[in-house]
């Protein structure tokens, strides 16, 4: 019998930033086919901001000083809420065993998954928080501010996160030990994140809470996959 | 003839209580398939895990050509495929989509080479179907086609007939014969004979503890 393939040692490996940007488009187009699962923590960050108005007051000068916080305390939670999803559909269908087998740095592949995690979550989130932050009160002039502080600081909750998520990943209903294990790291983010969007809501200078949010993100960077990997790992055997 | 090699020597490997693996070897070359067969629990998959690297043995060490797999898991992990009891596949994506991603991320592929796996399965009719709309018998087919796009020396396989028809299960027997003809090697974990040809053949039977 004529084998019709070629064994190779090395064969035509691909690089490791090829392999993570085929698990992004991967990613993305799984995100797209299952909508539902892509509105959910956006949806929830719609409904917190537009009921704390009817839960407090809606005179603005009332609601303006709590803007930062509330946009803040519900982007926080509704990061958490699809962090769940991030590894456990790839854990559950055995792609993610394949990833980890596949000789291909599981780090890379998996900061790859968090930043799909990022663009599907904090970047939509980021681009909503200043139409709940206008409908709370802050000026037109916050809007940089508002998606500034956002962006920067659901990048850190994402990557802090996916340890989380790595951690609880053989854990059914995890949900509840993730927050657990998340909140308090996320705590530092919230407070950073909040007050750099208070200072731009009143227009003063937020430059100095946004690079501790900056640093924080660059901290989760560089540790996080590879904690997130050693997890993932742990959970796999 | 290269060097591919795997040998297992007297691993121990315990779940919980459980002494699962109790000193097993063995040793299979190029061109030779090694079909561990033995009842539910007798620690079939768990000595196919052991052996890709996914589950550490407490005892004894798992070589590939002559090096201990831990001294470079990653370099290791290039050489091998492994079909566990689940084909590896995402439901919302297609069968050729789920190739694309699964192999692509290992090595540069080709569309016409997908068309070609698929082919070789008889997935013709479906590769352009999601696979949550795909029979069992299809998806097996999907990751046996997956597998071959590999380009391997090494294959693990658990159960690599399940959900196949008649025909299926002969495909499955031609696949590995190609693959040792190629000078791969294979691994299997089986409840009924795979029909592959007897040269190279090897059989162990795994008992419970």
């Amino acid at each position: 019998m004529r084998a019709e393939w070629q064994i190779s040692d090395t064969g035509s490996a691909v690089p490791a930033l090829t392999a993570a940007r085929l698990m992004v488009a991967r990613d993305l187009k799984l995100a797209f086919r299952k909508r539902s699962q892509l509105v959910q923590p956006l949806a929830f960050f719609a409904i917190i901001t537009t009921l704390f108005p009817l839960g407090v007051s809606p005179e603005l000068p009332v609601l303006r000083p709590m803007a930062a916080g509330v946009v803040w305390a519900a982007a926080l939670l509704s990061s958490l809420l699809a962090l769940e999803l991030l590894f456990r559909d790839d854990a559950q269908d055995g792609t993610l065993e394949q990833y980890a087998l596949s000789g291909r740095s599981l780090t890379w592949l998996l900061a790859a998954k968090t930043a799909t995690h990022w663009l599907l979550t904090g970047l939509p989130l980021a681009l909503m928080a200043p139409l709940a932050g206008m409908a709370l009160g802050a000026p037109a002039a916050a809007v940089p501010g508002i998606v500034g502080s956002v962006a920067v600081g659901t990048v850190a909750l994402s990557l802090i996160g996916s340890i989380g998520a790595g951690l609880t990943l053989g854990i059914r209903r995890s949900g509840a030990l993730l927050s657990l294990l998340t909140l308090p790291l996320e705590i530092p983010v919230l407070i950073f994140g909040a007050r750099a969007m208070e200072l731009a809501i009143d227009g003063a200078a937020y430059g100095v809470p946004m690079r501790f949010l900056g640093a924080l993100a660059v901290l989760g960077l560089t540790l996080a996959p590879l904690a997130a990997a050693a997890a993932v790992r742990i959970n796999l055997e | 003839m290269s060097d591919y090699r795997l040998a297992a020597e007297n691993v121990h490997l315990w779940r919980g209580d459980h002494h699962v693996l109790r000193g097993v070897g063995f040793r299979v070359g190029a061109g030779e398939c090694l079909q561990l067969t033995g009842v539910n629990g007798a620690g079939k998959t768990t000595l196919l895990r052991t052996a890709c690297g996914l589950a550490y043995p407490e005892g004894g060490e798992i070589t590939w050509r002559g090096e201990n797999i831990r001294k470079d898991l990653h370099a290791f992990h290039a050489q091998l495929a492994y079909l566990g009891h689940e084909p590896p596949l995402k439901a919302d994506l297609t069968a050729r989509e789920n190739l694309h991603y699964w192999v692509g991320v290992r090595r540069r592929i080709e569309r016409q080479e997908i068309d070609r796996a698929l082919e070789r399965v008889g997935g013709e009719g479906w590769a352009d179907r999601p696979v949550r709309t795909l029979s069992a018998g299809q998806k097996r087919r999907a990751a046996l086609a997956g597998l071959t796009l590999m380009r391997v020396p090494l294959w693990l396989l658990d159960e690599p007939t399940t959900n196949l028809d008649t025909e299926g299960q002969g495909l499955v027997g031609e696949l590995i014969d190609e693959h040792l003809q190629a000078g791969g090697l294979a691994l299997t974990a089986v409840h009924h004979e795979l029909r592959v040809s007897a040269e190279g053949l090897q059989r162990m039977e795994l008992t419970l503890g």
